[in-house]
């Protein structure tokens, strides 16, 4: 009954959240551009999948995922287990011994990546166009890879206080430089790579993470420290994205060099 | 029959997509912090809705967000009319925005920041103000993001420089915003882009990009999104700097 509850709930949210979508389209259809949409029927019907899909999602998630991995972060960045983890007592907390918040971090940052709708569809869309060459798997993956680093790397600077802005200037100046030497089919995808990677599942578990570390570090206000996850979840899969891709190229040269290689040993 | 197997074919998909989620979950919990799990009636319950739903929406994302995106895509570039397509691009942009929940949160999360800082009154009206004010300011970045980003594809300007001049802007910015502005404008580009905007402006983008001549799908389609996680940045820092 209470599932139920909370199902209508959500719907209902979910409803209020696509409604500008939906007026700002059909009303665009209908008076400006004044064209039929084709297979009409299938699209709405298709819409209907959308809402449903993201409400029965999101109801599982508030449900099962969140208050666990919530309740989760607390213990793991609480300071008794933390020392109790590092085998030390009585002693001051140094950055070296939150190992196992630093693993959670990762390990949860790559996970909910991978569960991310926004990504899944971001990649059917590049595997595509792509004709294949940019593979769904492996896009969501080096996206995943990127975002694991990213929150680990932001756990560590809560951790230490140092200021958030050194990490992400020091980003972007990365970014610049493998922008420089990037094949030019990847770098559109992978500025959006970015800023896909942080929604529905990720960011309520991420915050939670940041929030409780910051409340339990002496000298952390979670108000001020606690931000800042996001932005390292969304810088990072730039990089690991165009790294994917040059990988990639790089593969396919040697492949190429060896082949060459091969013919003309056959040919001698 | 057909049908059926369709079904299972997603299901069973994304059962491998949240299997990671699972395994990570379950280690930490019974070899890390070494408890069992609460109500795991529950926990099973709640794990096959997101299953179901996640396939649901992975099939009417197919069905309805990437059709509808590109169809609307094709009828601009046939009508030729640039006004209109940017008036378009701003007013997805603005209205997926302002409605969005997790700014909502992040909004009235800043003002609480601000009222700590002694930066503005701590009453609920000026909480309230601020919050809206942020929230307005947030939605006409991405209003401008999705209308610079479809212009990029018209023009096929090349998306670095233009990216790549915004984070040097964000740098710049940084250096002069106050201190606790910084965090919320970075996440607040984080923040943006909602499950349903996504691939429908993914979708606009690459259908644009398909029906414009000279425009490389790969190269120019995407794009839209990272402007949309650039813009906030900035002109939340702005807000800051201002208020």
């Amino acid at each position: 009954m209470e599932l139920l509850a909370h199902m209508l709930r959500t719907g209902l949210s979910t409803i209020t959240d696509v409604l500008p979508i939906a007026t700002i389209i059909f009303g665009f259809q209908l008076l400006v551009l004044r064209e039929k949409i084709p297979n009409l029927k299938s699209v709405l019907v298709g819409f209907v999948y959308v809402l449903a899909g993201l409400t029965l999602f999101l109801v599982g998630l508030e449900e099962a995922l969140f208050p666990l991995g919530k309740v989760m972060a607390q213990q793991l960045t609480e300071p008794a287990f933390i020392s109790k983890a590092a085998h030390i007592s009585g002693q001051a907390l140094q950055w070296s011994d939150y190992t196992w918040v630093y693993l959670f971090a990762a390990a949860i940052g790559f996970s909910t990546t991978i569960a991310e709708p926004a990504l899944i569809a971001v990649a059917i869309k590049a595997s595509q166009v792509s004709g294949g060459t940019i593979s769904v798997w492996g896009l969501r993956v080096s996206v995943a890879i990127g975002v694991a680093v990213g929150i680990a790397l932001g756990t560590f600077r809560i951790i230490t206080g140092t200021p958030l802005h050194y990490y992400i200037i020091a980003g972007y100046i990365i970014v610049l430089i493998q922008t420089v030497f990037a094949p030019r089919m990847i770098i559109a995808l992978a500025y959006d790579s970015g800023g896909v990677t942080t929604s529905t599942v990720t960011v309520p578990l991420v915050a939670a993470l940041g929030v409780g570390l910051a409340s339990t570090i002496p000298g952390r206000s979670p108000l001020l420290d606690g931000f800042g996850l996001i932005a390292f979840a969304s810088l990072f899969p730039i990089m690991s994205v165009i790294g994917y891709a040059q990988l990639g190229e790089w593969w396919f040269r040697r492949q190429q060099r060896v082949k060459s290689q091969d013919n003309k040993d056959s040919n001698r | 029959m057909e049908q059926i197997r369709q079904l299972l074919d997603s299901i069973l998909s994304s059962v491998r997509d949240l299997l990671p989620i699972v395994l990570v979950v379950t280690f930490f919990q019974l070899v890390v912090i070494q408890q069992p799990f609460p109500d795991l009636s529950r926990m099973i319950t709640g794990g096959l809705l997101v299953v179901l739903g996640l396939a649901l929406f992975v099939r009417g994302l197919q069905q309805a967000l990437f059709p509808l995106g590109e169809c609307i895509a094709n009828a601009f570039a046939r009508k030729g009319n640039l006004f209109w397509l940017l008036v378009f691009a701003f007013a997805l942009g603005f209205g997926t925005t302002i409605a969005e929940p997790a700014l909502t949160a992040v909004a009235g999360e800043a003002a609480r920041i601000a009222a700590a800082d002694g930066h503005i009154e701590d009453m609920p009206g000026a909480l309230a103000s601020y919050a809206l004010g942020l929230r307005i300011t947030v939605a006409v970045a991405v209003g401008f993001a999705i209308l610079t980003g479809v212009y990029r594809i018209v023009k096929g300007w090349p998306i670095q420089y233009l990216i790549i001049g915004g984070y040097i802007g964000v740098v710049i910015m940084t250096a002069f915003a106050p201190p606790e502005i910084i965090g919320i404008a970075y996440d607040s580009g984080g923040v943006t882009t909602s499950t349903v905007t996504v691939p429908l402006v993914t979708a606009l983008g690459i259908g644009l990009a398909e029906s414009i001549r000279g425009r490389t799908t790969l190269i120019d389609g995407f794009g839209l999104i990272a402007f949309a996680s650039l813009t906030p940045i900035i002109f939340v820092m702005a807000y800051g700097m201002i208020i």
